[in-house]
């Protein structure tokens, strides 16, 4: 037995309140869908939490109109300095509201509530402090200030709410109106920051929140009313929506997926770069896009770090999102479980070495064990493709240049981390990195005031920073 | 890391090896000293937590106003915390000055708790080795269970590793009895005058290298004293030597920690950094004067549900 094992601490779910069926916030209000309806189920528990109206082609048509009444007749003509106060209205109650936002995301998305507490709800208020503070100064942003219009944004089902703030901020800042549709697997924090939106008294129409799969997101990309596309989500779709824009002129941004090197020079700060480590492919479950999937460690170094890396995943304490103490939670849905699985099988397949650490999954919900691959090389599919969970494939290098040409032999370009102590050959190594974030001794660091985004299929535009706000002014 | 040939054969060698161990990135060691912070530990566990932290403190006394009188009375307060619940355990030590040895010593004799006196020109450690030596001989033969000595951060920071490692040597050898036992040896590294975490590290190391029992933060007369991200080095530090020479050595953060709260954060650190080998208080102490008592009013309150207050406590 553990001789010092942590008693469950759970955060209460008392704190929010899960209506038994949801429709669609548009024009201010929530209506009901006239599509057919879908269920967003716990990952943690497989118990279906809520009905979910699917918004139709109809509703996708209804919500652009209320954008486009919102916009031309009160947002667009509203002062900078006045639409900063309702963004900087809806931050604050971001904040006030952090308990029973954080524990909803959990409930939703599976991820621990450390994270949702200490990461993703914070930095969705920052975003829209941040933004607010822009509001009135565009003319100084370098990018125009005049606004586009209606904005189409589809989010993804990792960071919910970071990635709803990540969209609505900037986009409202700069004076346009949105319709946003959260993911499918996890609607229900976009659906209560629409009731922040009613409790800041945002003029109706400003945002709409449009729940639904694919097809709701097609329809809204494709409607002849939208100005501007936003799209975080699998290169797949990103590429998709650019073939369904090409020939209009709507703006588009994509941020798209990832397979980020993490790259540890011998001389790294070993102990912190086996955190960063973990933090960058564990956190939250590897559903990130930019998560350090691809370890790349100095030859000389390789032994060392693989076992410190080993006994630190085995201290990961995996299970209920809602106990204080879980450092991973659930897999989002059965199936990117199904997903992850599969590709890990072909890991096994071709030949790498699989090592989980040693942990009980729950016997429902959807659960991986954190999980790396040692013995990869740049010919295995799990050094190539994003498999978007915890799982780390394990490769090597010799020098700088060639850790440089195997963390730019992919498709992608979203992040990369170097490990070293010394300044120079980190500033060396940025300047040829073919990657939009290049973190150095740490990882899946995210501030509003920094620019993210990607290179190469990972996408275009940027978010966060003053570069933000170019995809939403002319 | 396996030392074949010694280090410690000059200060360029020492040099060497001491600034060949990893660096330390400041930004990641507070980060992760404080993700460990928020760990909550409730019901069982920290009833579990609060009676280990208890059975590790050493209850210290180090003032100039110290008495028999006030030494006598510590020592009977580490042997029965709470007076009025047998199954609260004794702390670890009491640590006292080398004069106060005997008092505390006539108090503790066949109790279980040790007397640990501070030795070698503390806390500054500013006199000839010699002066330190009959410092350290003097607590041993007055009954010392346990040298607390404080290294030469001068020479350390000097680049003198040679004379800390030499001192330390030395020290250990006056630590020795007739009977061929000898006290344990802590090594204070007084990581507030060292500043950096790359210099904690070195200074680990070479005490560890030079036959340290324990490595310890601070002589609590220095601000700041324990931190976790300090304590947390040290904890590599100590995981990483027996990963490399098959030896356990000690941990002693000492000062500033006065809750409960702050003391289970160090047995969350210790269980998850070097496991829980070393959540024994043969390998883990803290140094500590007011800490105890709020451990008491914490395990009072876990018992009863009522939080008694400090009139409920004694006052040593």
């Amino acid at each position: 037995m553990e001789p010092f094992p942590y008693a469950p601490a759970p955060e209460s779910p008392a704190i929010v309140d899960i209506r038994p069926s949801y429709g669609l916030f548009v024009g201010g209000e929530f209506v009901d869908g006239r599509g057919t309806s879908f269920k967003t189920v716990n990952p943690a528990t497989e118990e279906v939490l809520a009905e979910i109206a699917e918004a139709s082609p109809a509703d996708v048509d209804r919500a652009v109109q209320a954008a486009r009444t919102a916009y031309d007749a009160v947002w667009s003509r509203m002062p900078g300095s006045e639409r900063a106060k309702y963004l900087f209205r809806i931050a604050r109650i971001i904040a006030e509201r952090s308990r029973e936002l954080a524990v909803l995301e959990s409930i939703d998305n599976g991820k621990p509530i450390r994270e949702s507490r200490d990461v993703d709800v914070p930095i969705a208020a920052a975003h829209f402090f941040y933004y607010a503070g822009w509001a009135d100064k565009l003319e100084h942003s370098g990018f125009g200030s005049t606004p586009l219009g209606v904005a189409a944004q589809v989010i993804p089902w990792n960071f919910p709410l970071l990635m709803l703030a990540w969209k609505i901020a900037p986009a409202l800042a700069c004076g346009n109106t949105v319709v946003l549709k959260p993911a499918e697997t996890t609607p229900l924090t976009a659906l209560l920051f629409a009731e922040i939106c009613q409790q800041a008294d945002l003029p109706p129409g400003v945002v709409n929140i449009l729940t639904g799969a694919g097809s709701t997101g097609q329809a809204m990309v494709t409607h002849p009313g939208i100005d501007k596309v936003a799209f975080t989500g699998s290169t797949e779709v990103g590429k998709a929506i650019a073939r369904a824009v090409a020939g209009t002129d709507k703006r588009v941004t994509l941020e798209l997926g990832g397979k980020a090197a993490n790259i540890v020079f011998d001389d790294a700060p070993i102990d912190q770069a086996v955190e960063g480590i973990v933090d960058g492919i564990f956190f939250n479950q590897g559903h990130v896009c930019c998560a350090g999937s691809r370890l790349l460690v100095q030859e000389s170094v390789y032994d060392d770090v693989l076992e410190r890396l080993k006994r630190r995943m085995s201290t990961l304490r995996l299970g209920d999102p809602l106990d204080k103490n879980t450092d991973v939670g659930a897999i989002n849905s059965s199936e990117q479980l199904l997903r992850i699985r599969a590709l890990a099988e072909v890991g096994d397949a071709e030949g790498a070495d699989r090592w989980s650490a040693p942990c009980d999954l729950p016997t429902s919900g959807f659960w991986f064990p954190p999980t790396l691959f040692t013995g990869v090389t740049q010919a295995h599919r799990i050094a190539r493709e994003e498999i978007f969970g915890p799982v780390l494939s394990v490769l090597t290098f010799r020098t700088p240049a060639e850790a440089v040409e195997k963390a730019n032999n992919t498709p992608y370009g979203l992040s990369a981390g170097v490990w070293s102590d010394k300044g120079s050959r980190i500033l060396w190594m940025a300047d040829r990195l073919k990657a939009g974030v290049v973190w150095s001794n740490t990882f899946n660091k995210f501030d509003p005031t920094s620019p993210f985004g990607g290179y190469k299929e990972s996408g275009y535009g940027r978010e966060g920073g003053r570069h933000g706000l170019e995809g939403y002014l002319r | 890391m396996t030392a074949t040939l010694s280090p410690a054969t000059s200060d360029a060698s020492l040099r060497r090896f001491l600034h060949g161990l990893p660096a330390v990135d400041k930004v990641g060691a507070d980060a992760r000293a404080a993700r460990l912070g928020t760990r909550s530990i409730k019901t069982t566990a920290k009833a579990y937590a609060i009676d280990l932290a208890i059975s590790m403190v050493d209850l210290t006394t180090l003032e100039g106003h110290d008495t028999p009188g006030k030494v006598r009375a510590l020592a009977n307060k580490a042997m029965r915390p709470d007076p009025s619940d047998p199954t609260c355990p004794a702390t670890a030590a009491v640590c006292v000055y080398g004069d106060l040895v005997e008092v505390a010593k006539q108090t503790l004799t066949g109790s279980g708790v040790q007397v640990a006196a501070v030795a070698t020109a503390f806390p500054s450690g500013r006199a000839r080795l010699d002066v330190k030596l009959a410092d350290t001989r003097d607590a041993v033969a007055a009954g010392a269970d346990e040298i607390d000595m404080v290294i030469d951060r001068g020479a350390f920071l000097a680049g003198h590793y040679m004379t800390v490692f030499e001192e330390i040597v030395a020290v250990r050898e006056a630590c020795e009895r007739p009977d061929g036992t000898a006290a344990h040896l802590k090594v204070i590294l007084e990581t507030g005058e060292l500043q950096t975490y790359d210099n904690v590290r070195r200074a680990s190391w070479l005490a560890m290298l030079a036959g340290a029992h324990f490595i310890k933060t601070s002589t609590g007369k220095i601000s700041p004293a324990a931190t976790l991200p300090v304590t947390l080095i040290m904890l590599e530090a100590v995981r990483d030597f027996r990963d490399a020479h098959g030896q356990m050595i000690g941990v002693k953060p000492a000062g500033g920690i006065r809750t409960t709260k702050d003391a289970i954060k160090y047995l969350v650190m210790v269980n998850e950094t070097c496991g829980p080998d070393w959540l024994d208080p043969s390998w883990f102490r803290f140094g500590a004067s007011t800490l105890l008592n709020d451990l008491l009013l914490q395990r009072t309150k876990l018992a009863t549900g009522r939080y008694g207050g400090p009139d409920y406590v004694t006052l040593d």
